[in-house]
């Protein structure tokens, strides 16, 4: 046993500097464990843009071309589509001129497009990610008098021709348009724009 | 020769002493009824789950290729393959079948009420590990069930604001669900969440035997020491734990008693179990769902995506608010209702059969609501759908809030001294 008299002030420097050093290196350890959850550089290689031939497309067609592990729709939008879009159903919708920032700047417009013809839009829904389901001619059983339009099978989400979404269901925004341009033949390049390139 | 070998031990560790403690001497309540049997089944089940999940680990191939296959080859070329699979995935629904009507039993006999809201706490959180553990497991077959059930759940953390999308990347390890997502599902179904659950188990029996059990009557077993004569108390040898400071009456020991009782219990659990297992094993495809039989297709979301039954209740209340923050807020917060339930109750009568009938009403309507929820999940999202699914969310939340105010100054009927029997 040591004679020498307590010293309480020391002590209790001596244990919260132990504690904080301790604590320091715990948050320290942790990093590599939280960080190992991230993205791998595999992952993030894997992003790189991908081509699609859409002259070949029927009106009326949906193909899904993948990018980036997801679903990319891709319309081609008919004139009865595009005439259903212009007027119509605006008062029906959450977000009619696209002012939230789901779109490159080039799709801020009525048809959220480069080219009025194509709709091009991630098939992921804004609320919880499922591939909404493309009704062609009998989206009038979901909204009334709109003919065309997805539906999420997942929680009922309901969007136009335009991706852009309806009121009063879970979805909060309109789909995602990705970047995207046509190459000087023609075709879809998704993944890029002319910023870009 | 045993009695060396077992003194040998308890010099060295208090074998004996703990059994006696927790099992030989523990005094039980002597009016158990069938409710009772519902801890214990949880175990069995808990033990089922560990011990065919490890065998079906020695097969399965958990990476986005293999997976779906080895499932299958699972299914078709390992011996008795099949069993344990449907033995594991019956399990699973088994698990929140028991665990259901056991918690039901703690809210109608009041076991959540002081002093056992700790043990009641802890129970909430093996519930959740549970659910964790389902979800988890769930993705592992990587069939299309699988795949969009975890994106819309992984999905739900990318309503928290400003971190929302990080999280979701985080969690993923991948812009999409991909065989990263699938390999740390595993870890954590197979050794992370196993070892949380099973020290959570520890702490939930620890707690239970420091209160000790609840019964139907909801009257205490433990009176204090001295208070009753002689002949009055159980005539049974109780742990000098409990005697030291309580005199105990009406109950008996755990051990033979319950344990033997509790053996009917499996059997009962078993014949159906079993029946499921032979006979049903995809449980009209409640337990394992069609569209999981085709591989994971990050292209195409299945028709009609509904999670397993046993999340039916919570994925209703998500559905039927329409707005995505506020949907996962009332999912999340129909569980910390639960959580906070010994809070809610400021009553002091336990069990239901001294309660007031507003308090037996609200229960059945708290009941029935949470059955028509969980059928609702597991339907189409229909306008008539949401809602009835709206009015019963209203009554799953309105019970707790009705209890609140009712319980302060609750009518009740007057609390004998003892149990009768």
């Amino acid at each position: 046993m040591s004679s020498a008299p307590e010293n309480n002030g020391r002590r209790r420097f001596l244990t919260l500097a132990t504690a904080v050093v301790g604590g320091v290196g715990t948050v320290g350890v942790a990093v590599p464990f939280i960080k190992s959850w991230n993205p791998s550089e595999k992952a993030k290689a894997a992003g790189a843009p991908v081509e699609y031939d859409v002259s070949k497309m029927a009106p009326g067609q949906l193909v899904r071309v993948q990018w980036r592990g997801k679903p990319v729709y891709v319309v081609r939008r008919t004139k009865e589509v595009l005439a259903e879009l212009e007027n119509g159903h605006n008062d029906q919708l959450k977000d009619p001129t696209s002012t939230e920032p789901q779109q490159p700047e080039f799709a801020a417009n009525p048809h959220r497009s480069l080219k009025p013809e194509y709709l091009v839009a991630l098939g992921v829904c804004t609320h919880l990610g499922c591939a909404p389901t493309y009704r062609a001619n009998d989206f009038n059983e979901i909204v009334e008098g709109v003919a065309n339009g997805f539906y999420c099978p997942c929680h009922g989400s309901k969007f136009d021709m335009a991706g852009r979404v309806f009121q009063n269901v879970p979805a909060p925004t309109n789909l995602v348009i990705p970047p995207y341009m046509f190459t000087a033949s023609g075709s879809l390049l998704i993944g890029v724009d002319k910023g870009d390139a | 020769m045993l009695t060396s070998i077992v003194n040998w031990i308890d010099k060295r560790i208090p074998m004996t002493e703990t059994f006696n403690k927790h099992v030989g001497q523990y005094p039980a309540p002597v009016n158990f009824n069938f409710w009772y049997f519902f801890g214990s089944l949880a175990m069995l089940v808990l033990v089922n789950q560990i011990l065919t999940g490890i065998w079906l680990t020695m097969n399965y191939t958990p990476s986005g290729e293999e997976a779906f296959r080895s499932v299958e080859y699972i299914m078709r070329d390992v011996e008795y393959g099949w069993l344990l699979r449907y033995m594991h995935s019956t399990g699973a629904s088994a698990f929140f079948v028991v665990v259901y009507l056991h918690m039901l039993r703690g809210m109608m006999y009041g076991s959540y009420q002081k002093p056992r809201e700790l043990l009641w706490l802890f129970g909430m959180f093996i519930f959740l590990v549970l659910m964790a553990e389902g979800f988890l497991g769930y993705l592992l077959p990587w069939g299309n069930m699988s795949f969009w059930g975890a994106q819309v759940i992984i999905s739900l953390f990318g309503a928290i604001p400003v971190i929302g999308d990080d999280l979701t990347l985080w969690i993923r390890g991948d812009y999409v669900i991909s065989g990263a997502t699938l390999n740390r599902f595993f870890a954590l179904h197979v050794i992370a969440l196993p070892l949380v659950l099973v020290i959570l188990v520890f702490l939930h029996i620890v707690a239970l035997h420091e209160v000790g059990s609840n019964n139907p009557e909801g009257i205490d077993i433990k009176k204090p020491k001295g208070s009753i004569p002689e002949n009055e108390k159980a005539p049974f040898k109780f742990h000098k734990m409990f005697t030291d400071k309580y005199d105990i009456v009406d109950a008996v020991p755990f051990h033979p008693y319950y344990s033997v009782k509790d053996i009917m219990g499996v059997v009962g659990f078993l014949f159906f179990f079993c029946f499921v297992i032979f006979f049903a094993p995809e449980g009209g495809g409640y337990f394992l769902e069609k569209p999981n039989f085709e591989p994971a297709n990050p292209m195409k979301t299945p028709e009609h995506i509904a999670p397993v039954w046993y999340f039916g209740p919570f994925y209703t209340i998500l559905r039927v608010v329409p707005d995505k923050l506020l949907g996962a807020g009332a999912m999340f917060g129909a569980i910390i209702m639960l959580f906070l339930l010994p809070w809610f109750d400021r009553g002091t009568v336990k069990s239901i059969r001294y309660r007031s009938l507003a308090h037996k009403i609200n229960l059945i309507q708290f009941c029935v609501c949470f059955v028509v929820l969980g059928a609702l999940g597991t339907m189409a999202a229909t306008p008539v759908a949401n809602f009835i699914g709206t009015v019963a969310s209203f009554g799953y939340f309105g019970f707790f809030i009705a209890l609140w105010f009712y319980s302060k100054n609750e009518k009740t009927k007057p609390l004998p001294e003892r149990i009768s029997h």
